[in-house]
């Protein structure tokens, strides 16, 4: 019992007498609204008290910082070693460009780098792809060969800053190209460090960058996993992530439980594809969140987080070094949640959010500029959008202690239902044979849709708020300056991979590609042969077409 | 024929995967009555033009947050126009700049959508405007 007896004694009478009181009052005037929930829909109380979390064990529930079950945080010294690494989203046009913004970031106080690639690189296409038109260079950094690559990282210290690259179904092809890039500069692979998301099961239920189908998908990345195991231990093999489940319109709920279900279905695929040894490889699994608008969710929900994942380690997967338990993420603020209309209070929702992340504890953190809603990033915005998390850092003292908190009657209720909550869904996707299964009926992806669909009916009925879409709107639009990417950075793309393909050695090309051709059909680890084919220069769709033959393609069904 | 319903075809152009909103719209076209085929992402403009004339559709809503609407939209309005079904309506909608709307109108398009547009005010649109093809 986490209160003495005469203490809920106490404010059960306490309590009995504050309820009289509200009755009153709200007999004379009423509340302003009937029922008070979260942006998910989960409904608050009035009030929490002890009795709202009496049921807790102090040393099983909530510990300490850097000790099972880790609620309060992986690191015994919190924020004060270090702060969260400062990781900004960031890729437009060609490589030369993102290159500029990354040493722009770099200057500016970003202590991380973090990869967005274009729709023709996210879904292994080169540039000149018939399907690729129209979409070079617009919501992130084009890469065809390594020859762009070593364009990207130009100047970068690839030693010493670690970089995230978001890149899912070619993730086997751009991890190659960052292993082989440091290689030519003469970096040995045990001194690099970064993540790639590598996470297609999050694919399948919500991103839909899409290629092939789920068991092979999985294969590749239990590769990647082995191989940084081996060769590359700084690096985080997988990125197992709520955000595009929960920008696709889940709750946050739904956001955690099945994230964690997809991280516990890489951590059996692991042990029975590779026969690793959970320990071996689990402490550089990582995570990536959402952090929405409606503050103390999240921050119950990342703390929620950290104890399922403790728990399952240990307990489901019998995991014995503590650094299994850990579960270390990135946090990005919530896209879905900023307006169009009056685009300068999307500073103010990106601001709340950041500060929830940090508030939950997370180790790494994106802030939305305030034009994204709109288009690219320019400048001026990102910079606003990474001094928000300085001034976090800094000015706010958020950062002074750990888990600050930890106790609230509410914060900590509101974590104990988001577990509980999370351990039905989990508990259910296993009776269905496990997520690869789930998915395969349509289960995360259904249920997410209907979230999405009711949370769009109550802000359309005005039951939720987003202010300037449904509340407060302004009839005029502020004009905001927009980044553009010109329609001709694709040809010069397009210049750039023909005059590679001139040059290369098509031969050795062609024998790297059947090398991993065979390397997937043996089932062997296919890493080291997409370094050789990297090297060779054969491009991402080279590498990619390989596993669309091998494997074959797999098709949105368009569940809705 | 009063009461023959609204045909629509919601439709992804393109690589992108932001689904969300063609999803949310779908449902709501399926709740407003409308005959509702969703194509699901990732499909090329020549997959949908063959599609909806396939389907004999009325209307063809397109979703794109990429960016690449300036290439896409267009070229399903003009493969439709080429094939002779240029009584399709198309419309569109997603991450698009103010300056892109005329460009788009040029191309044929009849409506386009960005975010805070509420589901009742497309359902009304799409009732006013869209005529069920004989």
């Amino acid at each position: 019992m986490y209160f003495a007896a005469e203490v809920l004694e106490q404010s059960s009478t306490m309590r009995q007498k504050w309820e009289d009181e509200v009755r009153k009052v709200i007999a004379k005037n009423p509340d302003q609204k009937p029922r008070w929930s979260t942006v998910s829909d989960l409904e608050i109380r009035r009030l929490y008290g002890p009795e709202d979390i009496k049921d807790m064990d102090f040393a099983n529930d909530i510990g300490y910082p850097g000790q099972y079950p880790y609620l309060r945080g992986n690191q015994p010294t919190g924020y004060r070693g270090k702060y969260w690494t400062f990781r900004m989203f960031s890729g437009m046009g060609d490589a030369k460009t993102t290159n500029q913004r990354w040493h722009l970031l770099l200057k500016e106080g970003q202590t991380g780098l973090s990869t967005a690639f274009d729709f023709p690189t996210l879904m292994g296409y080169d540039t000149d792809s018939p399907k690729a038109r129209g979409e070079c260079g617009k919501c992130g950094v084009a890469i065809d060969t390594l020859e762009d690559f070593m364009q990207l990282v130009d100047g970068i210290p690839m030693d010493r800053v670690t970089t995230s690259m978001t890149i899912n179904p070619p993730a086997t092809a751009l991890w190659a190209m960052y292993c082989a890039a440091a290689e030519l500069r003469g970096i040995p692979l045990t001194k690099i460090g970064g993540t790639i998301q590598n996470d297609m099961l999050k694919e399948f239920i919500a991103q839909k960058t899409l290629m092939c189908p789920p068991d092979p998908s999985v294969k590749l990345i239990s590769d990647t996993v082995e191989f940084g195991t081996k060769h590359v231990p700084r690096w985080n093999t997988i990125s197992i992530s709520g955000y595009h489940i929960r920008e696709a319109g889940s709750t946050a709920v739904q956001e955690l439980a099945f994230t964690l279900r997809d991280g516990m279905e890489y951590v059996e695929d692991v042990l029975r594809r590779k026969g690793l040894d959970v320990d071996e490889f689990a402490p550089r699994l990582s995570f990536f969140y959402n952090s929405h608008i409606d503050f103390f969710e999240e921050i119950a929900k990342l703390r929620a987080a950290r104890r399922i994942w403790a728990k399952a380690m240990r307990e489901r997967y019998n995991s014995k070094d503590p650094r299994s338990w850990w579960m270390r993420f990135h946090t990005q603020t919530a896209g879905c949640s900023l307006t169009a209309q009056q685009p300068y209070n999307n500073v103010v929702r990106t601001a709340t959010e950041a500060l929830a992340a940090v508030l939950g504890g997370t180790q790494s953190l994106h802030t939305n500029s305030l034009d994204e809603v709109l288009c690219l990033p320019s400048d001026h915005a990102v910079q606003i959008a990474l001094r928000t998390q300085q001034i976090i850092a800094e000015e706010t003292g958020a950062a002074n202690t750990i888990d600050p908190l930890a106790g609230s009657y509410f914060v900590e209720a509101l974590t104990n239902e988001m577990e509980e909550k999370a351990w039905e869904y989990i508990h259910k996707i296993d009776e269905m044979g496990g997520m690869v299964a789930a998915i395969e009926k349509g289960f995360p992806q259904l249920e997410i849709a209907d979230a999405a669909y009711t949370y769009q009916r109550q802000i359309d009925a005005g039951e939720k708020i987003m202010i300037g879409i449904n509340k407060y709107v302004s009839p005029e639009a502020t004009p905001i300056p927009l980044v553009e990417i010109d329609d001709s950075v694709e040809l010069q793309q397009i210049e750039r991979l023909n005059a590679v393909r001139r040059k290369r050695d098509n031969k050795a090309v062609k024998r790297a590609l059947d090398d991993i051709k065979a390397a997937c059909k043996k089932g062997d680890n296919v890493m080291p042969y997409c370094i050789e084919a990297v090297k060779s220069l054969a491009s991402v769709q080279e590498i990619c077409d390989v596993y669309r033959e091998v494997y074959g393609e797999y098709r949105d069904p368009g569940l809705y | 024929m009063a009461d023959k319903k609204i045909r629509v075809m919601v439709a992804k152009p393109g690589l992108d995967g932001h689904d969300r909103g063609a999803r949310v719209l779908a449902r709501c076209f399926r709740d407003a009555g409308f005959e509702v085929i969703y194509t699901g992402c990732h499909q090329t403009p020549e997959q949908i033009a063959s599609a909806a004339i396939q389907e004999d559709v009325d209307v063809v809503g397109l979703s794109c947050l990429s960016g690449a609407h300036r290439y896409l939209f267009p070229a399903v309005a003009k493969l439709l126009k080429e094939q002779g079904a240029d009584d399709i309506t198309v419309v569109g909608g997603g991450i698009i700049p103010e300056q892109d709307f005329q460009m788009l109108y040029d191309a044929g398009l009849k409506a386009v959508w960005v975010p805070g547009a509420t589901l009742d005010s497309i359902v009304e649109w799409f009732r006013t405007n869209v005529q069920p093809r004989n």
